[in-house]
């Protein structure tokens, strides 16, 4: 009997700690079926965030390494820099790269640094316990804005992808969605591109993929996919914003 | 042409009952096993008709914890 799907070998296989229907599990699969499609698992190496993907490196099957709060790129760069035939990618949060590490993303795109950034935007911060992050949408109630993000107060949700696209050293810029099937097969499509990006020496590639939070949004798993359509992509429009000339991969 | 079928593996104990599997399957067979509870305490999802599966892989695309896995049948 063919195997229409089967988990990949890019993941160890240990199970996530992520709480009940994150989604954070259906990108770092994606993010590893990638790198195994390529055949660069072995010749890939990953740089975890501080966030609730903390622990990143207990999942993928490739090298890893641990970074300081938002200094995932920083630490890539420096990985890409020793090692410039490797795959280097860093994986990171909202909080981490939109807010203590804004400095380093800005710059690493800046540079040009040939690495992936695998943004995951979820609108609050998971692991700290659902506070208000640069990204939380105005109006959304969290444990630091239990009225709503007023801007009044703390301003605007910040739109890293189209902020970053307008830095000539960004190759690759794009934002995706994992709300439903369709969107995980465009995502990774997606992140399939930003790695060929990287691959093909273009320089800085991102994928800013809008996830969820149940737990932090105080909803079922289900109305959390149904809150990412509805209130956050007409706020972060789904499309790529950035991309070289090159060629299409022929991997769905 | 054929119809696809397909038949689709749980590996219960990985489960979380989040339920996001029971909402993308076209043919609407996957559901949360109220009867069972798993290793983490959770109701796994399971299938009830295995033979309507069309072997499409919706609810294992979806699935954040690698429980499923998908074979074609015929």
């Amino acid at each position: 009997m063919p195997t229409v799907f089967e988990p990949t070998k890019g993941l160890t296989g240990v199970e996530f700690h992520y709480c009940p229907g994150c989604t954070h599990g259906v990108i770092h699969r994606l993010v590893a079926e990638v790198l195994e499609e390529m055949e660069e698992l072995g010749n890939s190496i990953g740089v975890a965030p501080v966030g609730c993907a903390v622990l990143a490196y207990k999942y993928f099957n490739c090298d890893m390494h641990e970074a300081a709060h938002g200094r995932a790129p920083a630490m890539a760069t420096g990985v890409k820099r020793v090692l410039p035939d490797k795959m280097v990618f860093s994986y990171q949060g909202d909080g981490d790269l939109a807010s203590i590490g804004t400095a380093e993303i800005v710059h690493a795109a800046g540079r040009g640094e040939n690495i992936t950034v695998i943004f995951v935007n979820n609108a609050i911060y998971g692991m700290t316990g659902g506070q208000m992050a640069p990204t939380t949408m105005v109006g959304q109630r969290t444990t630091t804005s239990p009225l709503g993000r007023d801007p009044r107060q703390v301003g605007y949700p910040l739109r890293i992808s189209e902020l970053l696209a307008t830095i000539d050293g960004a190759a690759f810029v794009e934002r995706v969605s994992v709300h439903n099937p369709a969107n995980i097969r465009k995502a990774k499509k997606a992140i399939r591109n930003a790695f060929d990006c990287q691959k093909q020496r273009s320089g800085f590639s991102l994928v800013e993929v809008l996830s969820n939070c149940p737990t932090n949004w105080g909803m079922s798993p289900l109305e959390s996919l149904d809150w990412v359509k509805e209130a956050m992509i007409p706020y972060y429009p789904l499309g790529n914003f950035r991309r070289p000339e090159m060629q299409e991969s022929e991997h769905a | 042409m054929a119809k696809a079928r397909g038949a689709v593996y749980f590996e219960t104990d990985r489960c979380k009952g989040c339920e996001l599997c029971t909402a993308v399957c076209p043919v609407d067979i996957v559901v949360m096993d109220r009867k069972s509870i798993n290793r983490k305490g959770y109701n796994p999802a399971t299938v009830t008709e295995m033979d309507k599966c069309i072997a499409c892989a919706n609810c294992a695309t979806v699935c954040p914890d690698l429980v499923i896995r998908v074979e074609r049948v015929a």
